[in-house]
């Protein structure tokens, strides 16, 4: 991994696309200590000029949905390991779940992970607090406090609240403080014990499914909750048709509401399972092909404005182990970008700039940053894309210190060749490219 | 190998490499021997596969006795039909080509092959059905079923068997039973797997 301290760059000959700043030509882009600038701005400056002609120059992605894994399972991830996974994938913000252990439901432990970001990661690192004490579902967690020490935003991801009254309560106490509330929207009586899709599949291997109806009654119930409340509430990782239907109308009547797909559920279904291959072990599970295209016409017509990975690390030993004793979860950091110019790009169902909106664009806008955008005077977070590239996904070659992915050996087309974070290159593939 | 978890043969057979593992049931998945051996016996007593009408009642959600008899018959040429109570009786089987009845006495009735499976109420955490007696009423099989059940009917069940549940004693020991041949081929059955898989015919 490249890691240049130089931060003046005048990046030169790429297609530049910024979604937030309607940008689609071929310029320039200048950066200079760190911050993005005009041409003006860089007289007299010793900066490097990069040849970047064939490549795509986009503002930094981001992730809102990453398990960084420390504290409490440093032997699957790390912030170091996580962030390095997340640079070389060309994201230069993750926003970091807090099922961690202990748990990221106070503000001490924000702090703590602020601290490891600052140590250790080599792109920012979010924090993303608790909805409830110990993601146990019963009491509100200290949600000023975390935000006194700055979440990004709340989750219980992984689990649900299930109680409807608390969780209009969190989502009213939460909005004084401008929080995005982002849900795992899963009720919990219906999936139980559920290790795939229930359906066709299910039936057919004999293992215990989680109906779609799982997911579409907490979504339904976040809907009506946002309409009652005002608040807005994202979903997270969204998987079934309904799921995004519901999405649709909702938020063609003007209900807060936002949805994220991940690149898994754009890519694989239910049918991979009958290998029993652990990788393929996530939640929400993969679903079937209608469920999958529901996802890309969700992305397609703005249903959907945020792809997130849900990188999730498991250690080979964990996830050697029958189907159902596995954990939920794939790593999905450095396979994003592929999996998605292949099979959205490539395939003609969105645009780059589409896609790169899904990156930038929509996480920026549910976070309330100033990220995601190439705006003048904004920090230089950069993603350079070479999105014509063949090549095959090779887990041997990974920064996540873990390897559960069903990628591995995926013919891609397209992939990141460069990230900047703050005008730093923290991962370049531009040399060996040549 | 038997063991609780679905797949957990084909993730063994996966790691170990010039080594043959026999399935002997996995989880809810599959139980191959069990169905070669109730093949054999509807064959031994019918002469043939092709074109019986094989019902299968009871748990199928559960059972991986259902599952592989389903496999082996629909690829033999068998007509199949399964019933029970609708919360452990998919629907999606349809998709494969079986034919799911809700009515038992229209699933039994011009069955070859009646195939019972064990109901194991006791050790599922959720309801599916509100209790054995309930059961015993609706989808065991009884001296009343036998009214509407041809005399040349075979009555089978993988075993061991909750009489009074699925099956009633009068039945279970009666003329039509083929159970304990069922026990007896699948000595004989098991017995040829493991010879074949030995490599003996290499």
């Amino acid at each position: 991994m490249m890691m240049k301290k130089q931060n003046n760059w005048i990046l030169s000959g790429a297609r530049v696309i910024d979604p937030v700043n309607n940008i689609d030509e071929v310029r320039k882009v200048y950066i200079k200590d760190g911050i993005i600038v005009d041409e003006a701005a860089m007289q007299g400056v010793d900066a490097e000029e990069l040849d970047l002609t064939g490549k795509v120059v986009a503002p930094g992605f981001i992730d809102v949905h990453v398990h960084l894994r420390q504290p409490g399972k440093v032997d699957a991830e790390t912030v170091r390991t996580g962030t390095q996974a997340a640079a070389a994938g060309g994201f230069t913000t993750v926003v970091a779940m807090p099922n961690t252990s202990p748990v990221t439901d106070n503000a001490a432990q924000v702090q703590y992970i602020r601290e490891l970001a600052e140590r250790d990661g080599i792109v920012h690192v979010l924090p993303c607090g608790a909805l409830s004490k110990g993601l146990a579902g019963e009491e509100m967690a200290p949600i000023g406090s975390l935000a006194s020490v700055g979440v990004a935003a709340l989750s219980d991801d992984g689990k649900c609240v299930q109680n409807h009254e608390l969780m209009r309560h969190i989502v009213e106490y939460a909005s004084n403080f401008d929080l995005p509330i982002m849900d795992h929207c899963e009720n919990t009586a219906l999936a139980a014990g559920g290790v795939m899709h229930e359906g066709y599949w299910s039936v057919l291997l004999g293992m215990k499914g989680q109906p779609s109806a799982a997911e579409e009654l907490m979504i339904s119930r976040n809907i009506m909750l946002a309409r009652m409340t005002g608040c807005r509430i994202h979903m997270q990782h969204v998987s079934a048709r309904e799921s995004v239907a519901l999405l649709r109308y909702a938020r063609a009547n003007g209900i807060p509401v936002t949805g994220e797909a991940t690149p898994h559920h754009i890519a694989l279904t239910d049918v991979e399972i009958k290998r029993f291959d652990t990788n393929y072990k996530m939640n929400p599970p993969l679903r079937s092909e209608d469920d999958r295209m529901a996802v890309i016409e969700g992305l397609q017509d703005g249903t959907l404005t945020i792809i997130a990975t849900d990188h999730a690390p498991h250690t080979q030993t964990a996830k050697q182990v029958e189907f159902d004793y596995a954990p939920f979860g794939i790593i999905g950091l450095e396979t994003a970008v592929p999996v998605t110019m292949t099979e959205l790009v490539h395939k003609g169902y969105l645009t780059l700039p589409q896609l790169i909106s899904k990156f930038t664009k929509g996480p920026a806008e549910l976070l309330k940053r100033p990220i995601g955008s190439l705006s003048l005077g904004s920090a230089a977070d950069v993603t350079v894309i070479d999105p014509d590239v063949e090549h095959t996904i090779d887990i041997s070659t990974f920064y996540s210190k873990s390897r559960n992915t069903p990628f591995d050996g995926y013919q891609a087309k397209g992939r990141t060749a460069a990230t900047f974070v703050d005008g730093v290159c923290v991962y370049s593939r531009l040399d060996e490219d040549r | 190998m038997r063991h609780s978890a679905a797949g957990a043969p084909n993730f063994l057979s996966r790691e170990l490499a010039d080594c043959s593992i026999v399935n002997a049931g996995d989880g809810a998945h599959s139980h191959p021997t069990q169905a070669l051996l109730d093949l054999f016996t509807m064959r031994e007593k019918k002469g043939r596969i092709e074109g019986l009408n094989v019902a299968i009642i009871g748990d199928i959600l559960h059972s991986r006795v259902a599952r592989s008899n389903i496999w082996g018959l629909l690829k033999l040429g068998a007509n199949v039909t399964i019933s029970g109570p609708a919360t452990l009786v998919p629907k999606e089987f349809e998709k494969i080509g079986v034919r799911v009845c809700r009515n038992l006495k229209d699933a039994v009735k011009d069955a070859d092959v009646i195939n019972l499976l064990r109901i194991q109420h006791e050790r599922q955490r959720t309801e599916y059905f509100p209790g054995t007696g309930e059961y015993a009423k609706f989808y065991g099989i009884n001296p009343d079923s036998m009214k509407y059940i041809s005399p040349e009917t075979l009555i089978m069940h993988p075993g061991p068997i909750n009489r009074g549940v699925e099956l009633d004693s009068a039945i279970a020991d009666g003329p039509q039973s083929v159970i304990l041949e069922q026990v007896t081929n699948g000595l004989a059955v098991r017995m040829a797997v493991l010879f074949l898989v030995a490599g003996a015919l290499k």
